[in-house]
Parts: C-alpha cells; structure tokens; sequence
C-alpha cells in the first residue's frame, strides 16, 4: 500500500456497450491499485447494474465508430445507421472483435469490480425515474443521491464524469 | 524460479493488471510472481501498478511478442 492513500469516485451516466467500458476499467483498475473507488450510477448508466445485461453499441451519431474489416477501416454513413438491426449487427461485431482481441465483457468486469469491494450507488430518482427496484439490480448496490454522492466526491482525489 | 506464475498471454488491458492483483493474494509478502503478458501496453502499465501498490517490478523483457515481469511483493 502506497504512504498516501489516494481514492476515485465515477459518476457513470451512459450505458451503451462502448460508454460502459471506461467506467468499469477505470474503476476495476484503480481498486487494483489499492484505491478506495466508488462509482455512482445515475440516468443511462443506471442499467449497467441489471442483472441482465443487454448493452449495444449505437452507430447514429458516432461517425469515428469504425470498425476493421478485410484490412480496412470501415465506418456507417449516418443515415443508413437508422435501419432496424443495424446496431445489432454492429453490437455483434463489436463483441465478436473484443473476445477475439482479449477485451474482457462488461460482465466480467463487473464481476470484479464487486469482487474489488468497488463501492456501488444507485441512484434512487433514476430508480424511481425508470421504475427499478433494487430486486433488478445486482447484488451490491447500495442506494443514494446527490448528497450521497457530493459527500463521496469532497473525500476524493479523482473524480470522474462518463 | 517464481513463487508463482501468471499467463495472462492474449489478455487485453485492464485484464493483465486485475488478474496480478489477484494472483498476488497467493504470494507471500517477498515472495514473486512471473507474468506472461502480449499486451503491448503492459510494460507500462505494470511499471505504475507496481510505482503505486509498492511492489517491486525487479525485471522485465520482451521475447518474440511475449513480456515478461517478476513483480516482488513487497507491500
């Protein structure tokens, strides 16, 4: 353990498969470290502690989303990512891509996040906001709000937006 | 040579870090861990895992793709 404890707090707002990777590195990361983390879960973010994951990937909108194909890098013209399955057949290339490249999944990386004692909140007005009950969620979150959180983040050295 | 021996050979970040972490649960306070590791980033993320947590990081190399660390564990 390092003379100065430091420790890490994440709000995590967004819950699409490529947003839920840095929340989740981050946080699994520095708890190896040693630090103290705790990662708060609010809006889009708040179903990332389902107990069912179904994350996707959202090709409207993310013109850098490209993806290696046959040697080359390729992308989606807006206006053809609003067809019905596209952001399926994106979402199964993304997976098929990160277990070919050793890229764990989100579950897993929960799954040590919780086993790193990582410090869950969820937010209660987005419980209340999208009618979840902690009987969705995971076993470990504890639930709490803006105090909760800004009391966290005064104690901090690290706080994270995503 | 090691007290214990990680392959975390294709595993992608964070994955080489948080398994150590784990692996050196087992290791007695002085005793070492060998990593086998093909990311490319874990030379310096072992480097800082090790600069933070206070264990020692006594060598690595790099041997046709493969990196290998023996992390002392010193904390």
């Amino acid at each position: 353990m390092s003379a100065e404890q430091k420790s890490m707090s994440i709000i995590v707002t967004k819950g699409a498969l490529d947003w839920a990777y840095p929340p989740f590195i981050l946080a699994t990361t520095a708890a190896a470290m040693g630090l103290p983390v705790t990662m708060f879960f609010t809006f889009y973010g708040l179903p990332l502690l389902l107990k069912d994951l179904k994350l996707q990937l959202t090709a409207a909108g993310n013109p850098a989303m490209k993806m290696p194909m046959m040697g080359a890098h390729m992308g989606l013209p807006n206006l053809l990512t609003v067809i019905p399955g596209v952001d399926a057949a994106c979402t199964k290339m993304m997976k098929n891509l990160m277990s070919k490249k050793g890229v764990a999944s989100i579950e897993e990386l929960r799954e040590l996040a919780v086993e790193a004692e990582v410090r869950l909140i969820a937010c209660q007005m987005t419980m209340d906001l999208f009618e979840y009950t902690l009987d969705d969620m995971i076993d470990g979150p504890e639930l709490g709000g803006a105090a909760t959180y800004i009391e966290c983040a005064t104690q901090a050295d690290i706080n994270l937006f995503i | 040579m090691a007290d214990h021996t990680l392959d975390a050979k294709g595993l992608n970040c964070p994955l080489p870090i948080l398994k150590a972490k784990k692996a050196l649960k087992d290791v007695p306070t002085g005793g070492t861990l060998e990593i086998l590791a093909t990311d490319p980033g874990s030379v310096a993320d072992f480097e800082a895992f090790c600069r933070q947590t206070g264990n020692e990081l006594m060598e690595h190399s790099e041997d046709g793709g493969t990196y290998h660390f023996l992390i002392k564990k010193s904390a």
